[in-house]
């Protein structure tokens, strides 16, 4: 991975773009329909390799984690919605897995982490908070799970400044 | 360089001294088969390390994978109750193959515990439990089973009883 590549994407304090990509042949998954609790995006290089599935795996058991925070986990790769319909359905994920494929990677660009030669997102996951501004993200080295404890970290730091908030007004 | 969140206490499960001057900490499910291979190896590293290491197991269950981990789970969380954790932690791992209800009501007949004790495991008593285990792996970076921590520090290294016996003997040193 190029130097160039690495610092490339989304940093924190930046507003998320918004976007719409399929979740399914028919549904549609759109980040501005989610505001008012955090979202995480996952990207990640694609559906059915190892290390991919057991990032994707981690994530379905953690679902419960991420809900007491109140946020929605998106996954996001290139490949279509049949695939990942097939891969969800061998792996029974719960969470949606949207399809950045038409046209390819453009979303994965928008946020910085399309890789060009290979024609895939890097593993990149960003959290954003409930107004729709990046609080936190990373880029892993392509073949290691990144894990979950970064995202958990992010969740409780909107949440304590969401509380904080709160006290304020 | 991920840290363990949570430290060892006495809720945890713990062979060798807690006084020891090295800790490992594995995350671990029964019907993982990297979980599975790493068994013996830990065997034969607490064998070599004697009371120099306390070592400890945590719950990391990843149930939509493995449909049996989590009432292996449970089996292993009752037999704790029954003072045999670790007699029922090396049967579940030896038997991995094996992990259906009716193979943990076997493993509760060879352990000696009364029938009734194994029903009541998959109860859901010992959700809690299991799942602190689970949480604490995910604040401390657990991406996979198994994952280690030697003296609350991850460790990502070769899995081999040379290597972690050199390992854990040079922590000790320090």
């Amino acid at each position: 991975m190029s130097e160039s590549q690495l610092h490339k994407a989304l940093v924190a304090g930046t507003v998320a773009p918004s976007f719409s990509l399929p979740a399914t042949p028919d549904q549609m998954v759109s980040l501005d329909d989610l505001r008012g609790a955090p979202v995480i995006l996952a990207f990640y290089p694609a559906d059915w390799s190892p290390v991919c599935g057991d990032q994707m795996a981690l994530y379905n058991e953690a679902l419960a984690e991420f809900q007491r925070s109140k946020a929605q986990l998106l996954g996001i790769s290139v490949d279509g919605v049949w695939c990942h319909a097939a891969f969800t359905a061998d792996r029974s994920l719960h969470f949606p897995l949207l399809a950045d494929f038409e046209p390819k990677g453009e979303v994965a660009r928008r946020y910085g982490v399309y890789r060009d030669k290979e024609g895939i997102s890097d593993r990149a996951l960003f959290v954003i908070d409930s107004a729709g501004i990046i609080r936190w993200s990373y880029v892993s080295p392509l073949g290691i799970n990144p894990g979950a404890d970064g995202i958990l970290q992010a969740l409780d730091e909107i949440g304590a400044d969401a509380r904080t908030a709160e006290v304020q007004s | 360089m991920n840290r363990l969140s949570v430290g060892v206490d006495s809720g945890d499960h713990i062979a060798g001294p807690r006084s020891a001057a090295v800790t490992l900490v594995e995350y671990g499910d029964y019907e993982c088969p990297y979980c599975g291979e790493a068994y013996p190896i830990l065997k034969a590293v607490q064998q070599a390390m004697g009371s120099d290491l306390c070592f400890v197991f945590r719950n990391f269950p990843l149930a939509q994978m493995h449909p049996h981990a989590v009432h292996a789970a449970d089996f292993a969380e009752m037999a704790a109750a029954e003072g045999k954790f670790w007699e029922a932690h090396d049967l579940l791992y030896e038997n991995q193959q094996a992990l259906s209800d009716n193979d943990l009501r076997r493993y509760g007949k060879l352990l000696g515990i009364h029938p009734a004790a194994v029903e009541r495991a998959f109860d859901g008593r010992f959700d809690q439990k299991i799942e602190d285990d689970f949480r604490s792996g995910l604040r401390s970076g657990v991406n996979g089973t198994p994952s280690f921590f030697i003296n609350g520090m991850r460790y990502d290294g070769p899995l081999d009883v040379d290597s972690l016996i050199a390992v854990l003997r040079e922590v000790h040193a320090r």
